[in-house]
């Protein structure tokens, strides 16, 4: 178990390492960076400066190591048009996020998994094509599409819902349901083909022929076996609604992590928008790091299988 | 009596296809823009801002209605088929060209080859593709080319997986092996013996980010990062929508019902290659 852990952690560290390079360079396309990280009202005496404090006079590899240090020591760098720290302007949005992503994921595994379920269980009839299609519906729609049309017909019509916003658990609801539908699609889809592959196993069989109703069948031995997959689908899930957030946020003026790099990115606030970005992958590469390691209690074949 | 069973069949072909005579329609609508947009898309008029589905002005009428500054609607609509489905063909085309061929040198090659690139797709994968792509647009700044280079620095890895997972089984079939023995150079392998092999499932991927491709170009559009205006596409057009939802639903409704169907056409699509190709992964 310790190699299995010490493996996959040395994966995820490198991973991470990759990322801060990959921003590095990726900041670094147009040649010199000064412009993107003041704002547009910078005097020349400021861009100088801005020069100086990213030496930019200095080789390459030099700059980019004190990148390197800056990051592990996480210090995500300083807004210059909000004069304060990125890693303080970001918190304070965190909460608001996951609170979203929070609610999303639990429309998408409240109503993703008995879609699953049902659509494994009525195969080859009539019901599972329709709930297939409602699926894909809900795969092909754009988040932004669905929320404004949920703002006008819950918002606008019938004036159950406020259409944007923050406060109660009311304003939660929308948003939720728009960001959690891409989730609620795959999660649907990956049940229902875990469910049938347990339902072709021979234990399956035998406990049908012992006379095993179909609901303890369903209680007892399927949900727990079909778990894995979904686990693991979980863990892309969330980075997957980290970044729908963006334009959930910005439909719903949500003032979370999303509406915070849209605004960043017209501010020309791009330390910020770095910053987001960096969170958002070291949140994806420790979801699979903790998605890898919770699987392997689940079902200790995967540590041999690694080898 | 023996014509009949064969064209009722020919018929439900037909009809279980719609979702390609969509798409080809839809290519069609995009390339003929300036002979069937009943309007000039860019053409404002102050006098019929925000009106309704069915209003006529001065001969015109706005079938779709009218956007804040009296443009019309249907002829935007059908103008920014052509953003969505050219960033959509080329981004597809242009992640998929480097994605295959990274894919298919680690999976050839080995070694530190296989090391190298792999570990550079798991990177780049790490991060979700839209943060990626956002990040890259506040650098490079929007429009048209660069939205198509964000989104194919943003997915190749996604081909790259599949090609390498492919190559890998192919690699050593015998077929393979006589060709490198007869001394074939590797591109030569390469294009001749193994991607002819693995063509099929790369063409689901396609297929699939093809769907995912027109959504991040409306996403990026919607987010005032994509395609910059006047240009009608169906990204901004839902912007405005969302200002107006209040007062002209229609300004949002119909780019949605557009990207919506262009994206479960190319979702269907996928779907019904997936059950014939196999999986893509």
């Amino acid at each position: 178990m310790l190699r299995f852990l010490l493996h996959r952690g040395g994966q995820a560290l490198i991973a991470a390492f990759g990322v801060v390079t990959l921003v590095f360079f990726i900041q670094r396309l147009t040649g010199d960076p000064t412009a993107l990280l003041l704002p547009e009202t910078a005097t020349q005496a400021d861009i100088e400066a801005m020069r100086a404090t990213l030496g930019l006079d200095r080789p390459l590899g030099v700059q980019y190591l004190d990148f390197l240090r800056d990051m592990v020591t996480f210090d995500l760098g300083r807004s210059f048009v909000q004069n304060a720290p990125a890693w303080d302007i970001i918190a304070s949005r965190i909460p608001q996020t996951l609170q979203l992503a929070a609610g999303a994921l639990a429309v998408a595994l409240l109503i993703g998994l008995p879609l699953g379920l049902l659509m494994a269980l009525t195969r080859g009839r009539a019901v599972s094509r329709w709930i297939m299609g409602l699926v894909l519906a809900c795969q092909s729609m754009p988040t932004f599409w669905s929320g404004i049309m949920m703002i006008l017909v819950f918002g606008v019509w019938l004036r159950w819902l406020p259409s944007s916003g923050t406060g109660t658990l009311a304003h939660l609801v929308m948003p939720s349901i728009a960001l959690g539908l891409l989730s609620l699609a795959t999660y649907a889809r990956i049940t229902r083909s875990a469910v049938l592959d347990e339902l072709g196993k021979d234990y399956v069989r035998s406990a049908r022929a012992r006379g095993v109703g179909i609901r303890r069948l369903v209680s007892r031995h399927l949900m727990r076996n079909s778990a894995i997959p979904v686990i693991s689908i979980t863990a892309l899930e969330i980075s997957q609604l980290l970044a729908g957030a963006v334009i959930v946020e910005t439909v719903f003026a949500w003032p979370g992590l999303g509406l915070l790099t849209v605004q960043s990115i017209a501010a020309r606030d791009f330390v910020v928008v770095q910053a987001v970005v960096l969170l958002g992958a070291f949140v994806t590469i420790f979801a699979n790091l903790a998605a890898d390691i919770l699987y392997s209690v689940v079902d200790p074949r995967v540590r041999l299988e690694g080898k | 009596m023996e014509t009949a069973a064969p064209r009722s069949i020919r018929l439900s072909a037909l009809l279980t296809w719609w979702p390609a005579w969509l798409l080809l329609a839809l290519t069609a609508a995009a390339i003929l823009a300036p002979w069937i947009a009943p309007l000039d898309p860019d053409r404002q008029n102050l006098l019929a801002r925000l009106k309704a589905p069915g209003f006529e002005a001065r001969g015109a009428t706005y079938w779709l209605g009218s956007d804040e500054l009296g443009r019309d609607i249907l002829s935007r609509l059908i103008y920014g088929a052509r953003v969505s489905l050219s960033v959509a063909v080329l981004s597809v085309l242009l992640s998929g060209l480097v994605g295959v061929a990274v894919g298919m040198a680690a999976g050839y090659l080995r070694g530190w080859t296989e090391t190298i690139l792999m570990r550079l797709v798991d990177i780049f994968l790490s991060i979700p593709a839209i943060l990626l792509a956002i990040i890259t647009v506040a650098v490079l700044g929007p429009g048209f080319v660069n939205v198509i280079l964000v989104l194919a620095l943003t997915r190749w890895p996604r081909y790259a997986r599949v090609a390498y997972g492919q190559t890998l089984a192919i690699a050593d079939r015998p077929f393979v092996t006589l060709a490198r023995a007869m001394g074939a150079s590797p591109l030569r392998v390469l294009a001749l013996h193994i991607l002819p092999n693995i063509i099929g499932p790369l063409l689901v991927v396609a297929t699939l980010e093809f769907g995912l491709m027109v959504l991040f170009e409306a996403g990026l559009s919607f987010l005032g990062l994509g395609v910059q205006p006047p240009t009608a596409s169906w990204g901004s057009m839902l912007s405005t929508g969302r200002n107006y939802v209040g007062s002209a639903w229609w300004i949002a409704t119909f780019p949605g019902i557009a990207l919506f169907l262009l994206v479960l056409s190319a979702n269907l699509i996928g779907d019904r290659l997936v059950d014939r190709i196999g999986k893509g992964r």
